[in-house]
C-alpha cells in the first residue's frame, strides 16, 4: 500500500502533465455552431433594404438550393469573403443576405466597392433574424436546401478554398 | 520612456478601439428597463444566466456588445409580451445548444457538474466519521 502512494503524486502530476498539453496541443473549438443546422428555416419576414431589392420572407427561399449570407457593411471580413461570393454568383448560385445593424447608405456603397452577388437583401436591424438562425456574428453562410431547410453553416469569411466545398454542399441540398 | 499609469490612462482615452461596430443605435430595450419592475427582475435575472456569443466570458447583462444589447433586447421584448423566463431560455438554446445558457441542464455531459458536489459531500461525511470514530476508541 504504502509503495503504491509513493508513486500517487508523481501519477497525478502526470495526469495533470497531460491535461495541460492536450489543451496546449488541441486548443478548445470555441465557435459556436448554429443548433439549427437540419431544422427548417425559421419563419423570417425582413423588409427590404435596398429600393429595388426584395427582403427576405422563408417562404419564398425554397424550390433550389441557395446561400443566405449574414452580413454587414461595418463587418471587415465580409469584405475579404466578397470577391468569393461573386464567384459563387458566377456559378449560378442564389445568394440572399441579411443586412445586420445597417443602413441602405452603408449597404449601397458596401455593394458598390465590393461588388453585388445577392439576389435579395433583408434588413435585420435589431439581429432578430440572425438570433432566430442561431447565428453568433458576420459573416456566416448558411446553406439552404430546395425544401427549405438549413443543410449547412459556414462560420467567417468565405476563403478561395471553400468555394469548392460551399459548391458542393449546394449540390449535395437538391 | 517612462510610462507612468496616468500617461496610459490618458492614451487609452484617445485609442480609438479596433474592433467593428456597428454604427447603428443600441436597440430600444437593450439599455431600457422595462417599465414593469417585476418583469424587469424576471428579465434581469434570465439576462445574467445567458452567454453572451462574441464575448464569451460574459453574461449578456454584463456585455456591451452589440450583440449583446441586442439579446437584452430581445429577451425584455419576450417577457414584456407575457412570455415565461424558461421559455425564452429554451428558444434560445434551440437556436444556439446549452453553450447559450450559464444554468446548463441536467444530460450525460453536465452529469459530472451537477453530481460531483455531492459524491465529495459524501466523501468527506465518510472521512469525518472515520476520524471522530478514531477518537473515541
Amino acid at each position: 500500500m504504502r509503495r503504491v502512494l509513493l508513486w500517487a503524486p508523481l501519477v497525478l502530476f502526470a495526469l495533470v502533465f497531460a491535461l495541460v498539453a492536450s489543451g496546449l496541443l488541441r486548443p478548445a473549438d470555441r465557435t459556436v455552431h448554429s443548433a439549427m443546422v437540419g431544422k427548417p428555416l425559421p419563419a423570417l419576414a425582413l423588409p427590404a433594404l435596398l429600393p429595388g431589392k426584395p427582403g427576405i420572407a422563408s417562404a419564398e427561399l425554397k424550390g433550389k438550393p441557395r446561400l443566405l449570407n449574414v452580413f454587414a457593411s461595418w463587418c471587415i471580413p465580409c469584405i475579404a469573403e466578397a470577391p468569393q461570393l461573386m464567384k459563387l454568383k458566377q456559378a449560378g448560385v442564389e445568394i440572399d443576405a441579411i443586412a445586420i445593424r445597417d443602413t441602405p447608405e452603408a449597404v449601397q456603397a458596401f455593394l458598390a466597392s465590393n461588388g453585388d452577388p445577392y439576389a435579395r437583401i433583408g434588413d435585420d436591424k435589431a439581429s432578430r433574424a440572425q438570433l432566430a438562425l442561431g447565428s453568433s456574428g458576420v459573416p456566416e453562410t448558411f446553406v439552404i436546401d430546395a425544401a427549405g431547410r438549413i443543410a449547412y453553416q459556414h462560420i467567417g469569411d468565405v476563403r478561395a478554398d471553400d468555394v469548392p466545398m460551399l459548391l458542393a454542399q449546394l449540390e449535395k441540398a437538391k | 520612456m517612462l510610462v507612468t499609469p496616468a500617461l496610459a490612462g490618458v492614451t487609452l482615452i484617445f485609442a480609438a478601439p479596433s474592433f467593428a461596430d456597428s454604427k447603428l443605435p443600441p436597440a430600444e430595450l437593450a439599455y431600457t428597463q422595462l417599465p414593469d419592475p417585476a418583469q424587469e427582475a424576471k428579465a434581469k435575472a434570465l439576462m445574467d444566466t445567458l452567454r453572451c456569443l462574441v464575448c464569451q466570458g460574459q453574461s449578456i447583462a454584463d456585455s456591451d456588445a452589440d450583440m449583446a444589447g441586442d439579446m437584452r433586447a430581445l429577451v425584455r421584448q419576450r417577457i414584456a409580451a407575457g412570455e415565461r423566463p424558461g421559455d425564452v431560455r429554451t428558444w434560445l438554446v434551440q437556436r444556439y445548444g446549452d453553450y447559450v445558457t450559464y444554468d446548463p441542464p441536467f444530460s450525460w455531459v453536465t452529469a459530472p457538474l451537477w453530481l460531483a458536489p455531492l459524491v465529495l459531500l459524501g466523501l468527506g461525511v465518510l472521512i469525518a466519521r472515520r476520524n471522530f470514530a478514531k477518537r473515541r476508541s
